[in-house]
């Protein structure tokens, strides 16, 4: 029952918002959908909830097409907070449980049973103007997720939370994984993408400039970060050969090399000039790729 | 339960709740109450019966006796009395309140009664206006007398000129039945006037609450757009039936009880002695024909803006199209034949007023009203699916412009290259 992207491209006009996008998403996973502003991403999302047609290609979930009658298997959080101030919180996600296919009994049941996971049970009778932003964002998120759908969509669900709010719906989107719900996610965190996805897509400009599982990319990428902490100054390693990139902290320097053989010669060159303390080779972080991937233009 | 009904009911519920429907319900009913008590509202403030009393200084001593006579006819709840002080006194009378006002009777030159009225105001002109015709009277006679006239001849000489109107047409309305219904139709334009424009109104605010609170996302990601677009206008439509029943009701009975003191007096003239069940009927039909017209433009151009401010300034074109056809109604009341009233009925825009103007006023035969219905229908069934593929579209743009080229990027957002 995967998600899948067949050679997709919506234009607008003349604009083509997205590009011969093809994906598989895989089922029961999370899969990360990142991308600059304008990427292409809430345009896709559309595209898979079936509000937008796209030009070409088309969008399949197992055997199924995706379209209303699918509606009550899929969950939907935008990017855009959006519920009805006026309304009460109770009102509001039973009137949206009940377009999503369920009964009253069972929305309220449910809602009771979110409510008080997020700790906020006094809440199901307070207009929603009156919470704060963050916990708009956990009814919200309880809307997206109260039918239990089998495909989650969440665009950006994290922007705007504290910590704490974090990690309770962080915990809460783990669950629903391993209750078997596929979801797809966008966020411009990093970390967070790197903490929950295992397959993941980068967007740029309507394309996919990077795609696969977080481990391949990684690799693919090649390059890796060396910190190196010591007393003497490490200004000559900037042209170093292999050394792609160096940034000065304060203890020492933190360097982009090429492959890991650099390091060997990195450390070969410093050894006997003074005191290290310390020497590391790292994995790229996803905000590396990223940036090298889709900031390399804006350069 | 099906989606339609699931949002037909919650939004006709939610705006059944709301604050602002229950009080214009209840002030609209008040205000029903009370024209239909307007008689009894009269009489409440009115305590002393209405009676006014006047100060007659009679200069001559011959005019009281036959002036008294003669405002008696005219309107026994004014009470003469004839003041035997001097100017100053009556004056000093009126001021304190004793009397109303304060008339000075004398001859001219010419031995003919005239007058001088003084009160404290001269704004109650029904009181100066009958104590002139009651002293016209006295002068009349008075001069007849001089004249040597006969009372019979001074009757032929005040008897009114025969003079009659009949239409040639066969069914035409009596000068008598267009009066009448001229009152009732122009109630009637104003109740659907202001329903169309202010359940409309209430569409367009609607979809563009929903759209700037971004809701709509979610709720067009679990329904059809145009499904949820036709749910909320005929959840509104049946609130508007609601209230209209209300007031129907209400006014209804409130009538039927105080019938015998208002189907004379001002109720009467304007037709409601007997209410003719087939110009309410029309009124019915034309009033929710109009609405799902004007409701379905709003709907769409509601969904072209991004925040409620704007929804205003966007459906200001809409309204202005209602003003117009409500003016063009009010013009046809005194000339429901003319040329360009018979035009203007059929475009589909002011058919809903205009049209309804010419089956309420005139006898028109019924394929024209039918025509009429049917060039309406046709149109709003255009618009509903034109109004469907911006609506789709539009849900989803946002951004600070809000003019009617939106419209055209509104369907290029839909279209399936």
């Amino acid at each position: 029952m995967a998600l899948k992207l067949d050679h997709v491209t919506k234009r607008f006009g003349t604009f083509t918002a997205v590009n011969d996008l093809s994906l598989e998403i895989p089922d029961k996973e999370i899969f990360g959908f990142l991308g600059a502003n304008g990427a292409g991403k809430t345009t896709t999302f559309r595209m898979i909830l079936g509000l937008l047609d796209p030009s070409i290609g088309k969008i399949s979930w197992g055997e199924i097409p995706l379209n209303y009658s699918t509606s009550h298997m899929v969950g939907y959080l935008p990017e855009e907070r959006g519920l009805y101030p006026k309304l009460k919180v109770r009102d509001q996600i039973v009137y949206l449980a009940r377009l999503r296919g369920m009964q009253k009994s069972e929305a309220l049941q449910e809602l009771r049973f979110w409510l008080e996971k997020f700790n906020v049970p006094d809440y199901e009778n307070k207009k929603v103007e009156e919470l704060s932003k963050g916990n708009q964002q956990k009814i919200q998120f309880i809307a997206a997720v109260i039918h239990k759908p089998k495909l989650l969509i969440l665009d950006e669900p994290f922007s705007g939370l504290d910590p704490v709010n974090v990690e309770q719906l962080k915990d809460a989107v783990i669950a629903l994984k391993e209750n078997g719900t596929t979801i797809v996610f966008s966020s411009h965190q990093m970390h967070h993408v790197e903490e929950l996805c295992e397959h993941l897509c980068i967007m740029h400009k309507g394309k996919p400039v990077v795609h696969g599982s977080l481990k391949e990319i990684k690799r693919a990428f090649g390059k890796k970060n060396l910190l190196i902490h010591a007393d003497f100054s490490l200004e000559s390693l900037k042209d170093f050969p292999g050394v792609v990139k160096a940034k000065p902290t304060m203890e020492g320097s933190l360097l982009q090399i090429e492959s890991e053989i650099v390091a060997d010669s990195i450390l070969k060159e410093i050894v006997g000039k003074g005191f290290i303390r310390k020497f590391t080779l790292e994995e790229p972080s996803l905000n590396d790729i990223f940036i090298e991937k889709v900031g390399a233009s804006y350069e | 339960m099906n989606n339609f009904w699931i949002i037909l009911i919650h939004t006709y519920l939610n705006k059944l709740k709301s604050k602002s429907f229950i009080i214009t319900t209840i002030l609209t009913v008040i205000i029903v109450l009370g024209l239909t008590n307007i008689n009894n509202i009269i009489n409440i403030f009115d305590k002393n019966g209405g009676s006014e009393t006047v100060a007659v200084l009679d200069g001559t001593g011959k005019l009281f006796e036959p002036f008294k006579q003669q405002v008696a006819v005219i309107n026994k709840d004014i009470k003469l009395t004839q003041y035997k002080g001097n100017e100053k006194e009556a004056e000093q009378a009126v001021e304190n309140g004793d009397f109303d006002g304060l008339i000075q009777l004398d001859f001219n030159s010419e031995q003919m009664p005239e007058a001088l009225y003084k009160a404290m105001s001269i704004a109650d002109s029904s009181l100066f206006n009958d104590l002139q015709a009651g002293l016209q009277q006295v002068k009349t006679m008075m001069a007849a007398a001089k004249l040597n006239l006969t009372q019979n001849q001074l009757q032929k000489l005040y008897e009114p000129v025969g003079f009659e109107k009949a239409a040639l047409e066969k069914n035409a309305k009596t000068e008598e039945e267009l009066n009448q219904a001229r009152g009732l139709v122009y109630v009637l334009l104003f109740v659907i006037y202001f329903s169309v424009i202010m359940y409309a109104n209430m569409i367009a605010m609607e979809v563009a609450t929903e759209k700037s609170s971004r809701v709509m996302e979610i709720l067009i990601s679990s329904v059809s757009p145009i499904k949820q677009m036709f749910a909320k206008i005929l959840g509104i439509g049946l609130l508007s039936l609601s209230q209209l029943a209300v007031f129907l009701i209400v006014g209804y009975i409130s009538f039927s009880r105080n019938m015998e003191s208002l189907s004379d007096g001002f109720w009467g003239e304007f037709g409601f002695g007997s209410i003719p069940v087939a110009t309410i009927c029309y009124a019915v039909v034309f009033l929710l024909l109009g609405y799902f017209l004007y409701a379905t433009l709003a709907a769409f151009l509601g969904s072209l803006v991004s925040r409620i401010e704007d929804v205003q300034q966007m459906i200001t074109p809409m309204t202005l199209l209602v003003v117009a056809g409500f003016m063009i109604a009010m013009f046809g009341l005194g000339k429901p034949d003319a040329m360009f009233i018979t035009v203007t009925s059929y475009i589909p825009f002011f058919t809903p007023m205009i049209m309804f103007l010419r089956v309420g006023m005139l006898s028109i035969p019924f394929w024209e009203a039918l025509t009429g219905i049917a060039i309406l229908a046709g149109t709003i069934i255009v618009l509903a699916i034109f109004g469907a593929r911006v609506y789709r579209g539009g849900v989803l743009m946002y951004g600070k412009s809000n003019s009617f080229k939106d419209i055209k990027k509104a369907l290029q957002l839909t279209k399936n290259e």
